[in-house]
């Protein structure tokens, strides 16, 4: 399998490829990666890459998958992507 | 600001019946969800259901929502906010549902996440190609639109939804040309449904997974291999299938991020399908206020969502005060036992029991 073809984030056109290399180049956890490849941070907010990713990390740094770091804030509100014209009126 | 006793998020099986048992108790409830009818994945369920959840309805599953969802709009104290997502969880107490145009506040003394599971996805080469997709797409797309995706399908995975999709596409006149596992067994699909589709000419080939798609622009074939015990490629068991979809039903995960957000404890259990918030018995997670039912709670089906709501709907509205019956709770409590006492739960069970001895 080439790792170039392969999409590890839809959202953002990650391929398994820019995952490996940035784990190479010593972004080991969830909120680097996400920093250096806005990995997560389309508009699923990484519904379907976190765990590939997370996978990833677990056997690069040869831990269960439970043991990788993520913060528990991580996830914030929207969920969604949703136009800012919604927040500039008053909420019902 | 809206103020409910309880808000329930997510107008699935799970939802629908936690809202039901909350406000049959004497609760007001608000119920949210993004679509603008209720039924969540019932509605694309053809086949039929058996057990509690069919009694008195119509066995299939769109018809046991048709019924649910007369039940809530009829409801003097539940409140729909269709079409809308809630999109945040404040530590305040605060959630907001929100559309493209407004949003609203709630605050609410109970909350049921019923918020149900996302697909899995999985890598081979070219995986976002135009022709690849999750097995809920499919049934949204022919069960609920009356439109086929493509003419040949190559399906992977094959638990109840690779299985039950199978079926649905042969009765819509589509060619599967096979089911894959990587699995050395089937993937707990019912043992009757598997050998329908294999009746109707179906194969299901074990220990083989798929190693890309191709094509120009879009799918035109697949490409798969036989894997050993180790999930290891052998090496000239190659085979190619000619396929315009490449249908993903290798699992569901919770969805779970509301709870992320205020920093539910979840723990990772493979059995109940990735990341699940810590629950007790009645739903209730880490943050006393807040229970989750169906899917979110861990991986299964209908009948078991629809019966978990019941039970943290009812847990809701006797945190509340109002008068609960406490022989309900357990008689729903021990038909959900019952019921996960078939050998496709084993895994559910073994799961669960995992997560109880966890701490909260």
């Amino acid at each position: 399998m080439d790792p170039k073809k392969v999409i590890i984030c839809r959202c953002e056109d990650i391929t398994l490829e820019d995952v490996r290399n940035a784990i190479k180049e010593g972004y080991t956890s969830w909120d680097q990666l996400k920093r250096v490849l806005r990995i997560g941070m389309g508009p699923c907010g990484g519904k379907t890459c976190r765990i590939l990713v997370l996978r990833e990390l677990a056997q690069h740094l040869n831990v269960p998958i439970d043991e990788v770091k993520t913060r528990p804030t991580v996830v914030r509100p929207p969920l969604r992507a949703t136009p800012l014209k919604v927040f500039a009126k008053e909420g019902k | 600001m809206i103020e409910p006793d309880v808000l329930v998020v997510g107008g699935g099986p799970a939802g629908m019946n936690a809202a039901l048992a909350a406000a049959n108790a004497g609760a007001t409830v608000l119920l949210v969800d993004r679509f603008q009818n209720l039924g969540g994945q019932l509605v694309k369920q053809t086949h039929k259901f058996f057990g509690w959840a069919a009694r008195g309805a119509g066995a299939r599953g769109f018809e046991l929502a048709q019924k649910w969802e007369g039940e809530i709009q009829n409801h003097p104290r539940i409140r729909t906010l269709l079409g809308f997502e809630v999109i945040g969880a404040y530590k305040d107490g605060i959630w907001l549902a929100a559309d493209l145009e407004d949003f609203y506040k709630i605050k609410p003394k109970r909350v049921v996440i019923a918020t149900g599971a996302s697909e899995r996805m999985i890598t081979f080469e070219n995986n976002d190609y135009p022709g690849v997709y999750g097995a809920g797409a499919v049934q949204t797309l022919m069960n609920v639109y009356g439109v086929l995706p493509g003419e040949r399908y190559l399906i992977v995975g094959s638990g109840n939804v690779g299985v039950i999709v199978a079926y649905q596409l042969l009765q819509a006149q589509a060619k599967v040309e096979a089911i894959i596992d990587i699995l050395p067994r089937l993937g707990g699909a019912y043992w009757v449904h598997a050998a329908k589709i294999q009746r109707a000419g179906v194969p299901i080939l074990l220990k083989r997974t798929i190693t890309g798609v191709y094509g120009e622009g879009h799918v035109e074939r697949a490409e798969t291999i036989g894997v050993d015990e180790k999930f290891q490629p052998i090496p000239g068991t190659e085979r190619t299938f000619s396929v315009d979809v490449v249908l993903l039903a290798v699992g569901l995960m919770p969805l779970s991020e509301l709870l992320f957000e205020l920093g539910v404890r979840e723990y990772y259990i493979p059995e109940l399908g990735g990341f699940v918030p810590w629950h007790d018995e009645t739903g209730r997670t880490s943050h006393p206020e807040i229970f989750v039912a169906g899917d979110v709670a861990g991986i299964e089906e209908a009948t078991t969502a629809a019966l978990q709501g019941r039970i943290s709907g009812l847990q809701t509205a006797l945190d509340l005060g109002y008068e609960v019956n406490k022989d309900e709770i357990d008689e729903l409590k021990m038909l959900l036992t019952q019921f996960r006492r078939s050998s496709l739960s084993e895994k559910v069970c073994q799961g669960l029991e995992r997560l109880h001895t966890k701490g909260v």
